[in-house]
């Protein structure tokens, strides 16, 4: 095993002493059959039937379906809607997932650092709004959104302010501010958890080493928490580029600022369900997930090698 | 916390800080701020809601009849959707575990033919937006007949590749070869060992994944959304926006007071069920961090 | 990887067969067409007797009684009502169901706008057959013109909705303002209320294409000519830029209330006053009753203004029943259908607040006379039954109307919000409209 073919491991799997005798070459199958199994149902044989539809062309009306081969990639790549939905993400994905982790970060440290009064229950509040459904977190924060009735109305009138969170200018703000709200709590337990183990031992060789607190987060919790690290930011990278659920139901509340697509994924789901447009769905969905899978690929790489 | 060991290091056990829990509790009210808002809201009547200010109770206090009403509201739909929710969670977020937990202990701890391989796909596979499944899916569901069924909610909520990462991950540290290759010098199968030596080493790792799956499911909306027709087989998620959206257009029968608390009643189970299982899990970690 | 190539087939196969069934279907209903002109209602009798079991989609709050009320007279007969979402959700099922082969109920309720886009795709069984032709006399003109395609019948008419202008009363009178009889006098209208209380506004309107296209039908306007396969989009013609003209006006001039309809929001302005007045559908009332309680007392009709004075109204939504293709037992399916909205189950709809189609209703006493408490004990449905009758003749919607109106957002929208004038806007959407249907095998000229 090589570094760059393990997973983003904090603590990469040691290979099993026994593994090269024969008899056992296919056990670890045993486990993995039934996970696979699944999975190709689920998975790969929709991911190859995407890929089928998106070699055809059909009608909505009239049926008669055509290959076009990569035509429908062609079209995709000269698609202004598309890389308008795109880029929208891209500009979510470069402001919201480096807040959102660096918050949840400090909450992370702070929680484990035993200067908390009350550590446990900031813990858990903090993690409360991952277990709301994205649905009821969308409803609820455009139900305060509202700046005649809602939260943000109430607040204007209070401070003499004029927010106006679902207004064109402020809204991917408002968007990020409930995804960053629903996932904080999500990347902090997955960074608390990577604190809880690190060695004992090695906070207590930097003390005798003379170092501060601050010197210990950056030298030697920071470090150990590498491999959390990159595994939040890639599957932050991941939530921001299938950003859905939240613009999706906030479209009723505002359908002219948030289009049919907004979102690469609401382009997808709309040219599906509202334009019947099957084939080029299915293209626009997997370029996109060819684009989050590279773009994850180089995370996790450069991730990996800084480890060395 | 009681657990963590007291040591005469003042790294490991400092002061506590009086300005680090001020800044936190900052942080906390932002939390709190929207669950507060819908428990205040929750307890207004429809017509409360209309005329009152968000952040203040108003009208007569109705959570308890809004509660009512929630449950008994087209016969009672609600009380259905909770159980289709439990329904899904139970065997979708079990199985799911189950899967997962298998998987990544075959994959943290045997090398065989086409480990790469795996690992690869179910990385890539993470990246694929639902929407690009969705509909296939769909359409081979309907093929198979599976389509507004409980099971087109089931199969695919089956699969957790960060539950999979999760254990691989935990097993890795967590299970000495040693144990695994005295286990198999005094003869035991793979199967009798997993079962016997390695599940009871990897329960904080499971419990973990198990919160995780549990919360997926639970939220999951997109995919029932497409495969259901049925509002009987609906989960909350996908029923509660049909109750928002039914405020729509001629015949429109706005029942936003019950899409509140039936907001509300649909988080309480989750939260009761992390704060039941936060105490398997935190000791499962102080184990993990002792035995570190 | 024999497994991947194995799954392969397997898509291939599966979408064979799911062209092959598309095939299938259509062929059977083609070939019974010419048969179907002139079937006659023993087939549906027959069924009705011989009972069985149908799935009813709709999401109209007198369903559930109306199901009741049919079962009691036909035990024998098991319907199984389905809330399956609300207008478009329902549509977006129905044409899944349709896509994947099964899964569609047996009938489903479809709004006027959508119908000619599933009778297009042969999706929906042509009433002609069971001799429902001959009802046509026991319809609103208005009503009976859109579910008919063709010489094809889609559907029966439900509920219908001649607009009208619904006041606040309360409000008007503060402001003294007199009800408007033409557009100009709306207009000075809404000038006046605006400025005298800055917190109220003559209407709301973020941009609602069912609401545009009932406005430019007012206006005299014919966007959309459809002959088979060859569609002609206009939407710069004479009538559209009339109703352009003048709603610019409110929308430019920031006389709208910026309040998204059907939002609680939306709601609440409609009972605190914020929203003076709304010009929309007869089905109005009903939403009125059970869902802006505040206003009550509040609110009167009067008829939709015009701009030469003379009466004209248009449509603006409404529903009908239609039989699905996919139904495996037609005839109870239309027998169903009969029933509900030309027989028992038109009074218990009437009795929920709506708005029905049927001449009969439309000139009974009962109906047309009753005072109604909500609006002060206005008699209000002889304004609104009069509408009925000053339906622009001649409209048609385009065979995608449901596809063109789910980006209206995307294109007109943007006039909206950026208080740009709304011929650019619709000029967009035209584009965006007449793209997609040459895609989609249409022959789709602008002009």
């Amino acid at each position: 095993m090589t570094s760059t073919a393990a997973p983003p491991v904090p603590a990469p799997a040691r290979p099993a002493p026994r593994a090269r005798r024969s008899r056992g070459k296919w056990r670890g199958w045993l486990f993995v059959a039934p996970f696979m199994l699944v999975f190709a149902l689920t998975f790969i044989a929709p991911v190859v039937y995407a890929f089928v539809l998106s070699l055809y062309r059909d009608q909505a009306f009239f049926g008669g379906t055509v290959f076009v081969g990569a035509d429908n990639y062609a079209q995709v790549f000269a698609d202004p809607k598309f890389w308008e939905s795109f880029q929208r993400v891209l500009v979510f994905l470069a402001v919201q997932v480096p807040i959102m982790l660096l918050l949840a970060l400090v909450a992370a440290l702070a929680i484990d650092s035993a200067r908390l009064h009350g550590a446990g229950f900031f813990r858990i509040v903090i993690f409360l709004p991952y277990a709301v459904p994205a649905v009821v977190a969308a409803l609820m924060w455009g139900f305060m959104y509202g700046d005649h009735f809602g939260l943000a109305a109430d607040l204007n009138h209070l401070f003499g302010t004029a927010i106006a969170p679902l207004s064109p200018s402020w809204l991917l703000t408002s968007i990020g501010n409930i995804v960053t709200w629903e996932f904080v709590g999500y990347n902090m337990l997955i960074f608390y958890s990577a604190l809880k183990v690190i060695p004992k031992e090695l906070f207590e060789a930097a003390a005798i080493d003379g170092a501060g607190t601050f010197r210990t987060i950056l030298s030697v919790k920071l470090p150990a928490i590498r491999g959390a690290i990159v595994v939040a930011t890639i599957f932050s990278i991941i939530g921001s580029f299938q950003l859905f659920n939240e613009p999706n139901i906030m479209r009723n509340l505002v359908p002219n600022t948030i289009g049919t697509f907004y979102t690469p994924n609401m382009y997808a789901y709309n040219l599906s369900f509202n334009g019947q447009q099957y084939n080029y769905s299915a293209t626009v969905a997997i370029v996109m997930g060819v684009i989050t899978a590279v773009i994850a690929y180089v995370v996790q790489l450069r991730g990996s090698r800084k480890e060395i | 916390m009681a657990t963590v060991p007291v040591k005469k290091f003042s790294v490991i056990n400092p002061r506590k800080s009086r300005v680090l829990t001020v800044v936190m509790a900052l942080y906390l009210i932002y939390t709190l701020v929207p669950l507060a808002w819908l428990v205040i809201n929750a307890s207004k009547t429809q017509a409360a809601l209309f005329s009152t200010s968000g952040l203040s109770f108003g009208g007569a206090f109705a959570l308890f009849d809004n509660i009512g009403q929630t449950f008994t509201y087209n016969d009672g739909i609600f009380f259905r959707w909770l159980g289709n929710t439990v329904l899904y969670v139970v065997v979708g977020a079990g199985g799911a575990t189950i899967l997962a937990t298998a998987a990544g202990y075959g994959m943290a701890k045997y090398r065989f033919p086409g480990r790469r391989a795996v690992f690869a796909v179910v990385l890539g596979a993470v990246a694929v937006p639902p929407t690009a499944l969705a509909v296939p899916t769909f359409l081979m569901f309907s093929k198979l007949g599976l389509t507004n069924t409980p099971l087109a909610v089931i199969i695919p909520s089956l699969i957790s590749p960060f539950g999979l990462y999760l254990i691989w991950v935990y097993a890795a540290d967590a299970i000495p070869d040693e144990l695994l290759e005295a286990a198999r010098i005094d003869g035991a199968g793979e199967i009798r060992i997993f079962l016997t030596v390695t599940l009871r080493q990897l329960v904080p790792g499971i419990i973990t994944v198990t919160l995780f799956t549990m919360v997926q499911t639970w939220n999951n909306y997109f995919l029932p959304l497409i495969m259901l027709s049925e509002p009987k087989w609906y989960p909350l998620t996908v029923g509660l926006n049909q109750w928002s959206a039914q405020a729509n257009g001629a015949g429109a029968q706005p029942i936003f007071n019950l899409v509140l608390t039936g907001s509300l009643l649909t988080i309480i189970p989750l939260v009761v069920a992390f704060l039941f299982m936060q105490r398997f899990w935190q000791s499962g970690l102080s184990a993990g961090s002792v035995k570190g | 990887m024999s497994r991947i190539r194995n799954r392969v087939k397997v898509a291939a196969a599966l979408a064979l067969a799911a062209a092959l069934a598309v095939g299938c279907s259509s062929g059977a209903g083609s070939s019974s067409a010419p048969a179907a002109a002139t079937g006659n209602q023993d087939s549906v009798d027959a069924a009705l007797k011989a009972g069985g079991e149908i799935t009813y989609w709709s999401w109209t709050p007198s369903a559930k009684d109306q199901v009741a009320a049919f079962q009691k007279e036909y035990p024998n007969v098991k319907v199984n009502y389905v809330n399956a979402g609300t207008n478009k959700e329902e549509y977006t099922k129905l044409q899944n169901a349709i896509k994947a082969g099964s899964g569609a109920p047996d009938v489903a309720q479809i709004e006027y706008y959508a119908l000619p886009q599933f009778a297009l795709t042969d999706s929906l069984a042509d009433l002609n057959q069971f001799g429902f032709g001959s009802f046509e006399k026991d319809y609103s003109a208005s009503t009976w013109a859109q579910v008919k395609n063709g010489n094809g019948i889609y559907g029966l008419p439900q509920d219908s909705g001649p607009m009208a202008l619904f006041y606040n009363k309360e409000v008007f009178d503060k402001n003294g303002i007199a009800v408007p009889k033409t557009w100009d006098e709306y207009i000075a209208a809404a000038k006046k209320l605006h400025a005298a209380d800055p917190t109220k506004y003559i209407t709301s309107d973020t941009g609602d294409p069912g609401f545009v296209l009932s406005m430019i039908w007012q206006a005299g306007g014919h966007p959309f000519t459809v002959d088979g396969r060859n569609v002609k989009v206009n939407l710069a013609d004479a009538g559209t830029k009339k109703w352009t003209a003048m709603w610019d006006q409110l929308i430019q001039g920031k006389q709208l209330a910026p309040v998204k309809e059907w939002s609680d929001d939306w709601f609440r302005a409609l009972g605190d006053g914020t929203i003076s007045s709304l010009v929309t559908g007869a089905w109005m009332p009903g939403n009125f009753i059970s869902s802006v309680t505040a206003g009550s007392g509040k609110w009167a009709v009067a008829p939709m203004p015009t701009y030469d004075g003379k009466p004209v109204t248009a449509e603006n939504g409404g529903s009908a029943q239609s039989v699905v293709k996919q139904s495996k037992n037609p005839a109870l399916a239309a027998a169903f259908v009969r029933w509900l909205n030309h027989a028992g189950g038109v009074q218990p709809f009437i009795k929920s607040g709506g708005f029905p189609s049927t001449t009969a209703d439309l000139t009974s006493s009962a109906f047309v006379d009753e005072a109604v408490p909500y609006f002060g004990g206005q008699k209000i449905n002889q304004v609104l039954t009069q509408a009925s009758k000053d339906v622009a003749p001649g409209w048609t919607y385009l065979p995608y109307q449901t596809y063109a109106n789910s980006i209206f957002s995307d294109t007109a929208g943007k006039a909206y919000l950026n208080a740009t004038p709304l011929d650019a806007g619709l000029a967009a959407w035209q584009q965006a409209i007449v793209d997609y249907g040459n895609q989609q095998g249409f022959t789709v000229s602008a002009g």
